[in-house]
């Protein structure tokens, strides 16, 4: 995993075009509910919800993938959790998104606890295997659920109430709620690769022996931060049930785990906007696509090929050379 | 439990080990000489299945369209090398998740288009169109038994290759160092090929073997691909041996788990209970067991980089 370093000069470089551009994503996201008004509909909506909260997914997961060199292939279990505390809570009566929310997060916060601290203990190509194979037991585990729905899913038939109020029973609420999550996951993510935290954990990837050296508890370090990347996960998940009034085990399966590992690396790992735009943009071309074709994999698969041959540090640093072409 | 019951258990296990064996054996040369991740070495088993489809379709003989097969099988492998994977091997892991991951969308895509989305069979070969009786009144299919005989051979070649012919030595010695083997004056990058090339192959051979068995379908790769990769952790990667071991004990634990866990559990709990998680527990096992095995020895049971 080399190509990491080149990738954080990248990001240390441009920090204010990076705003920018974030601050420009955004900006659209928030105009899509306009947009949809004239032409779209509430399929537009939809789409850019899911896009979103697809994107927090793999904000979280760029901050183990990019930051702490931890490549998760076990991530979307964490979203599963958050989605099927969600879903279970619903069910059984409890509709007060202010219980739910803090239930779902601490549930992957434990079992990111637990499970990181067995993962942890290996690196590398294990270390990708291991957490597929926790992913995949929770995968398992919910589809044996049956009084939620076994491997079918669980349909929820209310939606949660928000301090007592209806405000995410209405698309509004739901599309600006996930709105201002994504922008909080964003805030949040940069905020700890800012601080010292994130510092200690980017020189742990690059040289775990040097950091313990230096009084690091590398360990430690890292199984912080798959907690808090599985805590912003389950958030997403809680959104997703929220957002699809619909849960299942596939919420969890290693493909889903996949395809957001794919979409950090297209994006472009530890860069401030890399997860966001691989995110998006993974969701937009499959659509752009599937409304020129039926078989709109026979474009995307080698298009990916492409990028992963010629543009190195993914979109954002095929951006950047762009960018540097013109200065 | 009938011990008719577990031998026929067994016999499936054992037939699932070898299919595993042979798209692991490829797999676990790839990433262990080369420290490539192929994740679209699950397609190539998918290429050898559709390619026994087809040459049944052209010739009406399954011999024939495995003679068919497997050298284009070989050249599909080939091919991918040449156009994309030779680029990759200097590149970190994840340029070649991505890259292999658009190779999977494609080529599963194609498949679906030329052979449509249904699934589709494929006959076993007439002289083996018939069953053995286990015990009175349990048959078991000869093509089963012959495609388990058939993985158990093909194991022995690859180990004779393996163990004494010169390519095999250096094909070990990659798996060890690779960069002693090139600075020895190896030309690593035809090695590499020529593993590739028939890792590949054997993955296609897998899939002409499973296509009577299993339905042949776009995808049929994806969830076995997986699981190889499992095996191969579980054996220690490049380690043909490893890959052995660890495919028949995958196929065996999988295969019984799902019948034996439940029956276990129905001693503890009361059945309805036991009917509801012991298929969950028991699609967990393989994981479990590679989960362990990566606590306890994370280099694998056969790790071909530590002393042997």
């Amino acid at each position: 995993m080399s190509g990491a370093p080149q990738a954080t000069a990248a990001a240390a470089g441009r920090p204010r075009s990076a705003l920018l551009v974030a601050g420009v994503i955004f900006a659209v996201l928030a105009l899509v509910p306009f947009i949809a008004e004239v032409a779209g509909g509430a399929y537009l909506t939809s789409l850019a919800v899911r896009a979103m909260i697809l994107a927090i997914v793999a904000i979280s997961l760029d901050l183990l993938m990019g930051h702490g060199g931890l490549v998760s292939f076990g991530h979307s279990a964490f979203v599963a959790i958050g989605a099927y505390c969600a879903g279970i809570m619903l069910t059984e009566g409890i509709y007060e998104i202010a219980v739910i929310l803090p239930v779902a997060i601490g549930a992957a916060a434990l079992f990111a606890l637990a499970s990181g601290a067995v993962c942890l203990r290996t690196s590398g190509v294990s270390f990708i295997m291991i957490t597929l194979a926790f992913g995949q037991m929770v995968y398992f585990a919910l589809g044996s659920l049956a009084q939620y729905g076994a491997d079918d899913g669980l349909t929820l038939w209310s939606a949660p109430d928000a301090l007592g109020t209806k405000w995410l029973a209405s698309k509004t609420g739901v599309y600006v709620t996930v709105l201002i999550a994504l922008i909080g996951a964003w805030a949040l993510v940069h905020r700890i690769t800012g601080s010292r935290f994130g510092r200690v954990l980017r020189a742990a990837r690059q040289n775990p022996a040097r950091v313990a050296s230096m009084g690091y508890s590398v360990f430690r370090y890292r199984l912080t931060a798959y907690a808090i990347a599985a805590m912003i996960a389950a958030v997403a998940g809680v959104l997703w049930a929220v957002h699809a009034s619909f849960v299942s085990p596939s919420l969890g399966s290693w493909q889903r785990s996949g395809d957001l590992i794919v979409m950090v690396v297209l994006g472009g790992m530890a860069t401030r906007n890399g997860a966001l735009i691989g995110a998006l943009f993974f969701i937009v071309i499959e659509e752009v696509l599937s409304s020129i074709t039926h078989d709109w994999r026979l474009i995307f698969g080698p298009l990916l090929i492409l990028i992963a041959l010629y543009a190195r540090g993914g979109l954002v640093g095929l951006l950047d050379r762009i960018q540097g072409d013109r200065t | 439990m009938s011990t008719t019951l577990i031998l026929i258990q067994v016999l499936n296990g054992l037939q699932l080990g070898v299919i595993l064996f042979l798209i692991a054996a490829g797999l676990t040369l790839v990433f262990g000489v080369m420290g490539f991740i192929n994740l679209a070495h699950g397609v190539q088993y998918m290429v050898g299945a559709y390619l026994a489809y087809w040459g049944y379709g052209v010739t009406g003989s399954f011999v024939l369209a495995l003679l068919m097969a497997l050298p284009l099988a070989l050249v599909m492998g080939l091919i991918l090398e040449f156009l994309i994977f030779r680029h990759l091997y200097d590149r970190d892991h994840l340029s070649q998740v991505l890259a292999t991951f658009g190779v999977i969308l494609f080529l599963n895509q194609l498949a679906k288009v030329v052979f449509g989305p249904a699934s589709l069979s494929v006959p076993p070969p007439a002289f083996l169109d018939f069953s053995f009786t286990l015990v009175d009144g349990l048959l078991y299919p000869a093509y089963r038994i012959a495609v388990i005989v058939a993985g158990l051979l093909v194991a022995f070649v690859l180990w004779l290759v393996i163990t004494r012919t010169r390519i095999g030595m250096l094909i070990r010695a990659g798996a060890t160092n690779p960069d002693m083997v090139s600075a020895l004056g190896v030309n690593v990058r035809l090695l590499f090929m020529v593993v590739f090339g028939f890792g590949a192959m054997l993955a296609g051979f897998a899939g002409v073997m499973a296509a009577p068995i299993f339905s042949v379908e776009p995808g049929m790769g994806d969830n076995l691909l997986i699981v190889a990769f499992v095996v191969i952790i579980i054996g220690g990667a490049g380690s043909i041996r490893g890959a052995f071991v660890a495919a028949l004990l995958v196929g065996l634990v999988d295969t019984l788990g799902r019948t034996l866990v439940t029956d276990g559990l129905r001693l503890v709990m009361d059945a309805s209970a036991a009917n509801q998680i012991g298929p969950a527990i028991a699609s967990m096992l393989i994981y479990v067991l590679m989960a362990l095995v990566l606590f306890w020895r994370p280099e694998g049971l056969f790790a071909a980089r530590a002393a042997r």
